[in-house]
């Protein structure tokens, strides 16, 4: 059950024209009863409704998430559901948003905040390295900050500059911080559900060009497995997903490059090579033993992600994974990645972003000649 | 205790707002003042006791229609001058421990103890407050223990105490950021229905950062009861408060978030607080959050690490060693007939007993857990955490076995 990738007009179309058929497309998918299609976006408003329904002290604030419903729609209905008390817009300062979010957390709520772009999260950037991720640990755990900072991100949406970043390396790098990322329509509402049950600080990565993609499942039962599962550990936290199962070579990836490393693997399969996609889904803490597990199973890799390759998350993973399984390895481990530029204007977006046909390369540059 | 799910339609104002807007018509009407006169702050400082301790005529106080402050009571100001001496004393004595080279460093508020007494002594235990680096005679007098609000400059931990008992942040290092953390904590609070009020402090140097503007904005538009309390101490570290900024004072600032802002001589523990405990009580029946700019001085430099020959002349210092705001408060004391020998003997005893902690606590070599550095980043630990704590351990095991095989040779 592959996530529908977005149209190439929606994704060379401008943003407010792909959100209002989005806000369209998710008010026609109403929840009915047994398996219906629904988009990214509908599963996490979906989250959001039921984590504030079964706790008074979730809240959720942030700038337009309020009587607009957010500019993708993901907080659409809060407001009218639970009140302006409950969901509220701010005036615009991200860090007055992730500051004031610490101390409400500091004196019992529960905050998911949105940062309404990833790159304008940027102002935010003091408060969350200096106090939400090191808050825990300077308190010697008295003071626990259950948060969740919600950052659409990533590109292939043909955005205006500063819309398409993929900030998710510093985030990972700052010690304190979990690091979600769901890249499926279920992911997104059993990982949001999980972040704000977390007592931790989650900063939750949504694929925004994914936001409109479809899966077809029954809402009611996802909630009912997340709600009754009882067994600990059984979360999505530091628990990376088998996208696809394959044996000749494994494709690592997360959020917006997982149907791409999808679509690249179904191209292969035409061509006699069984690749496995392995989704990370929660890049802090990193699932080492899936990963890894495959890789010594394939003894191939190839590490796919749109943020510039360096110093960055693929580059952990790169490290990572040759640390724990260089004596499996067959070839050296590739990386597809954005390169070491500022995310361009929609018109050089496809130069920039890893693709199919890239993917497939760093495949073949994977000495098979034995 | 749950939030309330009532809701009007957006955009309309909430009962806060509706008796805030009510006092402020009220005294618009009665005193015949514009709205922003009620938010400026008064022509003058308040100031009730003169340098030279004697109380000044209610007419040369500063107080105007709409910043009228009544004087507190005898107990209160007897509370407060103990706690002076009691901060002269830790200022005094954690330097002394400093230039022996027991604490690397120590930010002194020598000078400013009217200030950090004021602070805690108008707040009530249900009151949170958030202090600065330089704040810890402020969160000692909010009764923290004196050598856990140390513990940040002995070394062994960035934090002491545990806030959420002692409803008293960390000592913040980064500046005006916890002002933010001081408005969320209001916004929870009344949100839950609760009367909380929340004093958030911090330097004239501060009001610059992009924060203070944020909280106070922030503060302001949700209604919150918040105290923004700025020490104006003349100097951020170097940079005088006039390369700071150019506003006429740092309590104008205030009117522009739409609150109010009021000037206060931060030396005169008196003046400090009738107006903060006014301030507080108009937060605590709704009015919104308040701005107090305390004028004082740092009276020794930034920090045992700095060399403020370099930026000011020993006269500006002088002139301010003749308004110190605890010799000032013990003439007026006395001169009321409220402090005698016995008393001020009783209080010296009390300060020699906290100076006698402060150098116990902060002798002491305390030792340290390895494993606290993994121990508390997350609530739910990492497996690669767990993997860093074992191979840390490991290497302390074999040099500890090492160091043993060498002593047995």
């Amino acid at each position: 059950m592959s996530p529908t990738i977005t149209t190439s007009s929606e994704a060379h179309g401008n943003v407010s024209a792909a959100t209002a058929r989005a806000a369209a497309s998710a008010a026609a998918t109403a929840e009915a009863a047994g398996p219906q299609p629904v988009t990214l976006a509908k599963a996490l408003n979906t989250a959001l409704v039921d984590a504030m329904s079964a706790d008074p002290t979730v809240l959720v604030f942030g700038e337009d998430v309020g009587t607009l419903g957010g500019v993708f729609r993901i907080t659409d209905g809060l407001t009218a559901t639970f009140g302006e008390q409950r969901c509220f817009d701010t005036p615009l300062a991200e860090s007055g948003i992730v500051g004031m979010a610490v101390g409400m957390a500091i004196n019992g709520m529960r905050p998911v905040i949105e940062m309404q772009f990833d790159a304008f999260a940027y102002p935010a950037f003091e408060q969350i390295i200096s106090h939400v991720a090191k808050m825990h640990n300077r308190t010697r755990g008295a003071v626990k900050l259950p948060l969740v900072i919600r950052v659409p991100y990533g590109g292939g949406i043909g955005g205006v500059e500063h819309h398409c970043d993929s900030s998710e390396s510093y985030y990972a790098h700052t010690a304190g911080l979990k690091v979600y990322t769901p890249a499926t329509v279920a992911d997104g509402y059993r990982m949001l559900r999980e972040a704000i049950d977390s007592d931790d600080p989650v900063v939750f990565m949504e694929p925004k060009k994914l936001y409109w993609s479809k899966d077809v499942l029954d809402l009611a039962s996802l909630r009912a497995s997340y709600e009754e599962s009882t067994t600990p550990g059984l979360g999505t936290e530091g628990r990376a997903a088998v996208a696809r199962p394959g044996t000749d070579a494994t494709l690592i990836a997360y959020g917006p490059s997982v149907p791409t490393a999808l679509a690249a693997a179904e191209a292969a399969a035409l061509e006699g090579r069984s690749l496995e996609v392995i989704d990370v889904r929660t890049i802090v803490p990193f699932d080492d033993d899936t990963v890894c597990e495959s890789v010594r199973k394939t003894g191939r890799a190839v590490v796919i992600a749109e943020a510039h390759g360096f110093a960055s998350v693929s580059s952990e993973i790169v490290a990572r994974v040759q640390e724990r399984c260089f004596h499996h390895l067959a070839a050296p481990i590739r990386r597809v990645t954005g390169f070491d530029v500022p995310y361009p204007a929609p018109k050089l977006e496809k130069y920039y972003l890893p693709g199919v046909d890239r993917i497939l390369d760093a495949v073949d540059d994977l000495q098979w000649e034995d | 205790m749950t939030i309330s799910a009532d809701h009007t339609a957006p955009r309309t104002t909430t009962p806060g707002q509706e008796a805030h807007e009510d006092a402020l018509a009220e005294a618009v009407k009665k005193f015949g003042i514009t709205v922003e006169d009620y938010m400026l702050p008064a022509r003058h400082q308040i100031q009730m006791v003169a340098p030279d301790g004697t109380l000044k005529p209610k007419d040369e106080q500063g107080t105007e229609p709409g910043h009228e402050y009544p004087v507190p009571g005898d107990e209160e100001l007897l509370a407060a001058y103990e706690q002076l001496v009691v901060g002269r004393r830790v200022n005094d004595q954690n330097s002394a421990l400093v230039r022996q080279g027991r604490m690397a460093v120590y930010p002194s508020s020598h000078g400013q103890e009217a200030c950090q007494v004021a602070a805690a002594l108008c707040l009530s235990d249900g009151d949170w407050m958030f202090p600065t680096y330089r704040d810890a005679v402020a969160v000692m007098a909010r009764g923290v223990d004196p050598v856990q609000v140390m513990t940040i400059f002995r070394g062994d931990w960035h934090g002491g105490y545990d806030p959420l008992k002692h409803k008293v942040g960390i000592q913040c290092t980064p500046l005006t950021t916890q002002l933010l953390h001081a408005v969320g904590v209001a916004h929870a609070a009344k949100l839950r229905g609760e009367d909380t009020v929340v004093l958030a402090m911090c330097g004239d140097g501060a009001t610059s950062e992009g924060d203070f503007h944020e909280a106070l904005n922030f503060a302001a538009v949700f209604h919150l009861p918040v105290i923004f309390f700025v020490q104006n101490n003349k100097y951020a570290i170097s940079v005088p408060l006039a390369h700071q900024s150019v506003a006429p004072s740092l309590a104008h600032k205030a009117v522009g978030y739409g609150m109010a802002g009021e000037r206060v001589d931060g030396n005169d523990v008196v003046a400090l607080l009738a107006v903060l405990d006014r301030a507080v009580k108009l937060a605590r029946e709704g009015s919104g959050p308040l701005l107090v700019e305390a004028h004082t001085y740092r009276m020794q430099a930034h920090t045992n690490a700095d060399d403020d020959t370099r930026y000011r002349e020993s006269a500006e210092v002088a002139e301010w060693r003749a308004k110190d705001p605890v010799t000032r408060m013990r003439t007026y004391l006395t001169g009321r007939g409220l402090l005698d020998d016995d008393g001020e003997a009783r209080i010296r005893d009390h300060a020699e007993t906290v100076a006698a902690q402060l150098r116990e606590g902060l002798s002491e070599d305390v030792p340290v857990d390895p494993q606290d550095l993994f121990r508390f980043v997350f609530d739910r630990q990492t497996p690669q955490l767990k993997e860093q704590s074992a191979m840390l351990a490991d290497e302390l095991a074999r040099d500890a076995a090492a160091s043993t095989e060498e002593a047995g040779k």
